[in-house]
């Protein structure tokens, strides 16, 4: 049997085919990787003006319910309890080690809430909150919550760059200079029932548009026409992944997983821990006064090669001290950079270390990040 | 769609050899670099190293991915392509190029030139037609 038939199309599937996409399974969905003009080009255009993704792979779950905050606030290491409707938050969700099962989103509205989830995680997550939701609506009184995935309704249409407010203005009544970063408001597009956020994952400014699958071809179709005169072409997961990278966002399976906590992978501003009760409070308690003995840093190549992930980090004196968790070459700044995880001690801006690439020991150096400062309206607190 | 030049020889490993005067031009097809997309760095054996037919002898390094580079014959290495290093003699290379290898495949993008040690290997490789087949 043909392997590509069990696979999940997105609404927008015949449209990157007939862009000629270079179309692989990622997340059980058959997805662009990138378009014929080719990653770099893509990467460069979202950084000078505007691309439009399809993420329709994410999965959306929905907590409905009078106990859903609460249950949300149980599950999620950052803390929802002042954010106003229509608002989001970035949160790892921690499993009872620290370790980080998921990133996600945390859409606030007024009569439930709606966590974006990683395409590839999206059935973990979701038996995760129907285990978690019947252990603690099951308490005394509480009552029960409804959790819903409606990821196979739901498409969403990224479109990021500096020119994403200008572009997309042309095609929605809604006043979108007042949507703040984090937030979202509700419809506007081509009549459709969708949700608008000034959210985003490359770096640069721009939305997310949560449409009902029916509406998104049309959707797709009026933004990218709108975006003609600035060039505005589609943009694939290849590229997607550069510009996070630059923007130094961490990547469940890359940065983060589910042996290490939000505080070693550089996420640690987003857990709450003066909060209630939360799922992996107790083990990342000590961090409150403690450093943990990993962190996050990004480094430069400083002779030929690329690191890539699962690559061997190693100190000047040739002592192995953590991992490369990726790494590429950088399109916006034309180096070979990469994130790793390693052991505190002793490694800051300018040190010196060794990715053993093939087995080799090929020099870099620990420098700043994020790697890349783009157009977005307000970049996330960084701890380290 | 991709291009295949007739008078070259092909291997499996998506690679082309064009065969002067007992030496070998090597470098990889249309059809791989446009599989690989946008190249940005490239490892190659030095002048004078000995390479063997159906072993690595370098890698090829797209945005995304590292592939292994093999070599479609057996010999000397007698010339690297200078673009396609990013250092050379220990030098930052001002003329690095990896690009060259997804707009000339065929061309500029050539990766090695060797000195056939079994000249009769050739006979192993692919003709345009057989690559043809394959891709």
């Amino acid at each position: 049997m043909d392997n590509v038939v069990q696979l999940k199309k997105t609404a927008l599937y015949e449209r990157h085919v007939e862009a000629n996409a270079k179309m692989a399974e990622f997340a059980g969905y058959m997805m662009p990787i990138e378009y014929p003009s080719g990653i770099i080009k893509e990467h460069e255009l979202v950084r000078s003006s505007a691309g439009l993704f399809d993420l329709s792979h994410m999965g959306e779950i929905e907590i409905r319910g009078e106990w859903a905050e609460e249950l949300v606030q149980y599950i999620i290491a950052n803390d929802i309890s002042a954010l106003l409707p229509g608002s989001v938050i970035y949160t790892p969700v921690c499993n009872h080690q620290g370790g980080v099962v998921d990133d996600v989103l945390v859409y606030k509205m007024e009569d439930r809430i709606m966590l974006v989830v990683n395409a590839s995680n999206k059935d973990k997550v979701h038996k995760w909150l129907m285990d978690q939701e019947r252990w603690f609506c099951s308490q005394p009184e509480r009552y029960s919550c409804l959790v819903v995935d409606r990821s196979e309704k739901l498409s969403i249409i990224a479109i990021q760059g500096p020119k994403a407010e200008e572009i997309l203005q042309k095609v929605t009544p809604v006043n979108l200079s007042e949507i703040g970063y984090y937030t979202f408001v509700k419809g506007g597009i081509c009549k459709s029932e969708g949700i608008i956020s000034r959210t985003g994952y490359t770096g640069e400014d721009g939305f997310e548009l949560y449409v009902p699958n029916e509406d998104a071809v049309a959707i797709w179709d009026t933004v990218l026409d709108a975006g003609r005169e600035y060039g505005l072409a589609p943009i694939g997961l290849g590229a997607r992944d550069t510009l996070r990278f630059e923007a130094k966002y961490p990547l469940y399976g890359h940065e983060l997983n589910d042996d290490r906590t939000p505080f070693e992978s550089g996420i640690g501003w987003a857990v709450k821990l003066e909060k209630n009760d939360f799922i992996g409070k107790d083990p990342l308690k000590k961090f409150e006064t403690e450093k943990p003995a990993r962190k996050m840093i990004g480094f430069e190549m400083k002779k030929p090669g690329i690191a890539r992930k699962d690559h061997k980090v190693f100190n000047a004196e040739g002592k192995e001290i953590g991992v490369v968790t990726s790494g590429s070459f950088s399109p916006s700044l034309k180096k070979n950079l990469g994130l790793a995880v390693v052991d505190r001690k002793g490694i800051k801006i300018g040190t010196q270390i060794n990715i053993e690439i093939r087995g080799r020991m090929v020099p870099a150096q620990v420098i700043k990040t994020p790697f890349y400062k783009g157009s977005v309206k307000s970049a996330k607190k960084n701890a380290d | 769609m991709s291009t295949v030049l007739d008078g070259l020889y092909y291997t499996k490993e998506h690679e082309w050899v064009k065969v002067e005067d007992g030496v070998a031009t090597i470098g990889i097809t249309d059809h791989a670099q446009g599989q690989l997309g946008d190249i940005v760095f490239i490892e190659l054996p030095s002048p004078g190293d000995e390479v063997t037919q159906m072993l690595e002898c370098g890698v090829v390094e797209s945005v995304k991915t590292a592939s292994d580079l093999f070599s479609p014959v057996s010999g000397e290495v007698v010339e690297a392509n200078k673009n396609l290093l990013q250092e050379v003699d220990g030098e930052d290379n001002e003329d690095f190029h990896p690009e060259y290898v997804n707009t000339d495949p065929y061309g500029q993008g050539w990766m090695l030139k060797i000195k056939l040690s079994k000249p009769e290997e050739i006979e192993q490789l692919l003709s345009a037609e057989d690559y043809k087949k394959l891709i």
